[in-house]
């Protein structure tokens, strides 16, 4: 049984993406860093969803067409994030979200 | 002399990647395809730490490529090929390229370049390791009734699955992604009124 034939090798994998990616979330002060984390973190889950899909007999295609269609809802969700995060720029012209407190003060 | 260096970070790079694949080649009893599965899964955890640590903005969205690039690799190891060439053709076609163009129209000078991280940077990374460290745990100690080796599926068959029993969920997202990127370029419009 080697490494590329478990299942667990491929969702720990994923789990240190995710995990990579939520530390980036938290840490970073950019805010197009943090959406980069967030992608990382997609494509974390993404890989669990494939090694299901492909270990799995019961699931059939059903993991890689899962996976499709995060990678479609993944696009969308980058296109409205930088398009605000743009939309913020301009308005604030900081790409930091610490500075991002005018509904703090 | 600067290109020595950078001959020198490549040779590096290299050898870093492939020394675990190696070892696991070597100890491993000699199989490809678990030399590949480590030498891909340590590229993409490496460039994947770059893109959250590293200071140059830009220099992680291209670490963020690779780290793409790699999770391709993988795919095509874990037996979804199709899924391999969305990922490089969505990942690295589509969002790497509007990533790097909102970098480009993002940073000013003015920004502290020094200051990468919140406060809050050492409890994230705390907070980081005990989630990989609880997910290896509940992985393994679970049973998933997996098969014991990777099945893999033709494409044909994938399409047609796709295209016969999830043809409405197919053309959801269609719309939906239609609708985001509406959105996305009425929301990213410069106002006419706005001097700036």
């Amino acid at each position: 049984m080697g490494l590329a034939n478990s299942l667990d090798a491929y969702l720990v994998l994923s789990g240190a993406l995710f995990a990579i990616g939520t530390f980036g979330f938290l840490a970073r002060r950019n805010a197009i860093s943090m959406l980069m984390s967030i992608e990382l973190m997609l494509n974390g889950v993404n890989l669990a969803i494939v090694a299901f899909g492909s270990f799995i007999p019961d699931l059939k295609a059903d993991g890689s067409i899962i996976a499709l269609m995060v990678i479609a809802v993944a696009a969308a969700e980058a296109t409205v994030g930088l398009a605000i995060i743009i939309a913020i720029y301009r308005n604030r012209k900081t790409p930091l979200v610490d500075e991002y407190d005018a509904m703090r003060r | 002399m600067r290109g020595w260096l950078y001959l020198l970070g490549a040779a590096v790079a290299g050898a870093v990647v492939t020394t675990p694949a190696l070892l696991i080649f070597v100890f491993g009893g000699g199989s490809v395809d678990d030399a590949l599965f480590a030498a891909l899964a340590t590229l993409m955890l490496v460039s994947a730490l770059m893109v959250v640590t590293m200071r140059d903005i830009i220099r992680c969205g291209l670490a963020m490529i690779v780290a793409f690039l790699a999770l391709a690799g993988i795919y095509v190891v874990v037996g979804a090929p199709l899924m391999a060439a969305a990922q490089v053709i969505v990942y690295i076609g589509a969002i790497s390229v509007l990533i790097l163009f909102a970098i480009m129209l993002t940073q000013s000078k003015a920004a502290p370049a020094k200051l990468v991280f919140q406060t809050q940077a050492a409890p994230a990374a705390v907070a980081a390791i005990i989630l990989v460290v609880l997910i290896a745990l509940g992985v393994s100690a679970t049973d998933w009734g997996e098969a014991s080796t990777r099945l893999r599926l033709a494409t044909d068959t994938l399409a047609r699955i796709l295209f016969r029993d999830y043809v409405l969920p197919f053309e959801v997202v269609s719309v939906l992604l239609l609708a985001a990127v509406i959105g996305g370029i009425f929301i990213a419009k410069r106002e006419d009124e706005d001097p700036a």
